[in-house]
């Protein structure tokens, strides 16, 4: 779904510098066994994606339209929505741009200590997220390290609002950061060198010339983060407090309709939950997809 | 404007990039930097661009000391070896950032591209992007961009690298006439000695951060200053001999040494450098003695254009002599390989064997 791909060295055919290619032939494929690779993807994407999609879809329509209604749109359960998505939009934000920030750094830091920051970037994907979110609250409680000097000043980073958009960003981070970091590796310096000497100092290098070029890499980040975040479970249970119209997120609602063993109900949930995130996902891609174009 | 670098020197940790150069560019002209990679030729660009601040020395542009002043702020024009263009704009907003950084006015920033895009034939591409243009048009393109904020000084890296044989021959003439007709001061760094002697009015050979000769065209062509100038300008049958009251001798026959006064009587080891083309071949030994010239026996003939390249081989030898004949005399010759024939040195360069060289 979301191109990875940011490769703005490729020339158009239609350049004027590209040669003609000779009248278009079946070329056989430099690597082997195309069509055996073809076939493990349309399984692999079918077995994994499509047919568990497909029994929620059919368990949710199973309610009915008024079933289905009055299942997934409940006061309730469009708080969650709402708090799902903004608190996973938010995350996605501030993950895209501390991202930007970190890999800029892990990419030009040329010192010993780089290697380890550049490992420790990933260690939120390696660590159980229930983990975090149990850290992170004892960190953030009013008894906690952080918690005790926070909590006075009025800032709740447990069981709140907050607190789910810190163990998302903790969650997404990685993404943000891995997509963008090759990109600014790749960065061509006498760019940048070319905009210094017409005159540009250095934030009209970084805005006019730098960020124009890592911006498609950015939203990528942005997307991935996203998709990390609305899907999140483990750690947002443990510090959100899980109240209902205030930090109850989408997935902890499903979970609590699975406990009164109302799985119907539950898929319609996960159902819209799906719907909002596919059609997310899909605006952002689109979005993406326009300034890598405009890169070229 | 003038150009003066004064002692200038930069190292990159342990590499001695330039060592204590100095260098004056009048005004208005157009200079090659002329070495092999690690002569420190474009290191030296950098420095005068300010891109490279220099451990020591000064540089000064028309007796004002810029030598702290950022790239930013000097003004001057750059056009790097692989473009560097903004892959994200448009050929017009390329040219037109340097004004834009200006805050021309608009229809002024129009005006101006527009009157550059002609400059460099490139009217009507304005609305593309870098990518879709062929490396012949994003180098003018470079070039126009470089040209916006009207420097008074150009310098250019490598500027026709990356291009290929025919469009680098194009670009390099049309280069010398938009430089005649601007009237700025150009330095620009190549390894390939046929562009520089084709563009530049001064030729600057740089060899480990350090300047060996510098000169017109003919003039480091014709009398190379070091043997690492004489070796690196060219193809050159190096032997040694020695040399002895003006001349030197190769296997036993004298060569008339140039620019040598014959004084010095001392008879002492040399390196003796021959130019292919200053070599001459005959099936008879000319009428002046057969002690002027050398029998050798034809290894190989190949024609290339308007010179035919012979390898010989004296008697006795063990290394060939490559010998240039206009390909006209070579038709006339009508040479075959193991024929034995005459050769004929015209004149010699001879260095002495203890001069500093090192390649």
């Amino acid at each position: 779904m979301i191109a990875l791909a940011h490769d703005t060295h490729r020339p158009p055919a239609d350049a004027p510098g590209a040669r003609p290619l000779p009248p278009r032939r079946r070329r056989r494929a430099v690597l082997p066994g195309f069509g055996l690779s073809a076939a493990i993807t349309s399984l692999v994407v079918t077995t994994l994606v499509i047919l568990p999609l497909a029994v929620l879809v059919l368990r949710a329509a199973s309610l009915g339209p008024a079933g289905f209604a009055a299942a997934a749109w409940t006061p309730r359960a469009r708080a969650a929505y709402a708090v799902s998505l903004s608190a996973a939009g938010i995350a996605a934000a501030v993950s895209s741009l501390l991202g930007l920030v970190v890999a800029w750094v892990l990419a030009r830091i040329d010192a010993p200590g780089g290697r380890i920051l550049d490992a420790l970037v990933d260690v939120p994907l390696a660590l159980p997220t229930a983990v975090a979110g149990l850290v992170y609250s004892a960190l953030y409680v009013k008894t906690g390290w952080l918690g005790q000097w926070l909590v006075p000043l009025g800032i709740h980073g447990a069981y709140s609002f907050l607190g789910i958009v810190l163990v998302l960003v903790f969650v997404s981070l990685p993404f943000a950061v891995r997509v963008v970091q090759p990109v600014i590796e790749s960065l061509d310096r006498e760019t940048e060198e070319a905009a210094r000497i017409l005159g540009a100092g250095r934030s009209q290098t970084f805005f006019r010339v730098v960020l124009p070029a890592l911006l498609p890499a950015v939203v990528t980040g942005f997307a991935l983060s996203l998709a990390r975040a609305l899907g999140e479970y483990g750690s947002v249970v443990f510090i959100s407090g899980n109240m209902p119209f205030r930090t109850e997120i989408a997935p902890v609602l499903i979970v609590a309709r699975l406990e009164e063993f109302a799985y119907a109900e539950a898929t319609a949930i996960a159902v819209v939950l799906l719907g909002l995130s596919v059609s997310l996902l899909v605006t952002v891609n689109a979005l993406q997809q326009r300034l890598a174009a405009n890169s070229q | 404007m003038s150009i003066h670098v004064r002692d200038v020197s930069k190292a990159f940790g342990s590499f001695r990039a330039l060592d204590r150069v100095s260098l004056d560019v009048p005004d208005g002209a157009l200079l090659a930097l002329l070495g092999p990679s690690g002569s420190g030729k474009t290191t030296l660009l950098r420095v005068i661009a300010g891109l490279e601040h220099p451990d020591a020395g000064t540089i000064t542009e028309d007796g004002a000391d810029v030598t702290e002043r950022h790239a930013r702020s000097r003004g001057v024009g750059f056009v790097f070896q692989h473009y560097a263009l903004f892959r994200h704009m448009t050929v017009f907003e390329n040219v037109a950032f340097g004004l834009r950084i200006r805050h021309v006015p608009r229809p002024e920033v129009t005006r101006r591209v527009e009157e550059l895009l002609r400059l460099v034939r490139l009217e009507g591409l304005g609305g593309r992007r870098p990518a879709q243009l062929s490396g012949g048009q994003r180098q003018r393109v470079a070039l126009a961009r470089a040209l916006a904020i009207r420097p008074r000084i150009l310098l250019l890296d490598e500027p026709f690298g990356a291009l290929d044989a025919k469009v680098r021959v194009e670009l390099r003439q049309w280069l010398r006439r938009l430089h005649d007709e601007i009237g700025m001061t150009s330095v620009f760094v190549t390894h390939d000695q046929e562009e520089a002697f084709e563009l530049a009015d001064e030729v600057v050979v740089m060899n480990h951060g350090r300047i060996e000769q510098r000169g017109t065209p003919a003039e480091v062509f014709d009398r190379p200053a070091t043997p690492f100038v004489m070796d690196f300008l060219g193809t050159v049958n190096l032997f040694h001999g020695r040399v002895e009251n003006g001349r030197a001798f190769w296997h036993g026959i004298p060569i008339p040494v140039d620019g040598s006064d014959g004084t010095d009587a001392r008879p002492r080891p040399a390196r003796v450098y021959l130019r292919p083309h200053e070599l001459d071949i005959s099936r008879t030994a000319s009428p002046s003695g057969a002690e002027s010239s050398l029998a050798a026996e034809v290894v190989r003939v190949a024609p290339a254009g308007s010179v035919t390249r012979v390898a010989c081989r004296p008697c006795g030898a063990d290394a060939d002599v490559q010998v240039d004949l206009p390909a006209e005399r070579a038709r006339d010759l009508g040479l075959r390989p193991g024929e034995m024939v005459r050769v004929t040195p015209r004149t010699a360069r001879v260095f002495p064997v203890d001069h500093d060289y090192v390649i």
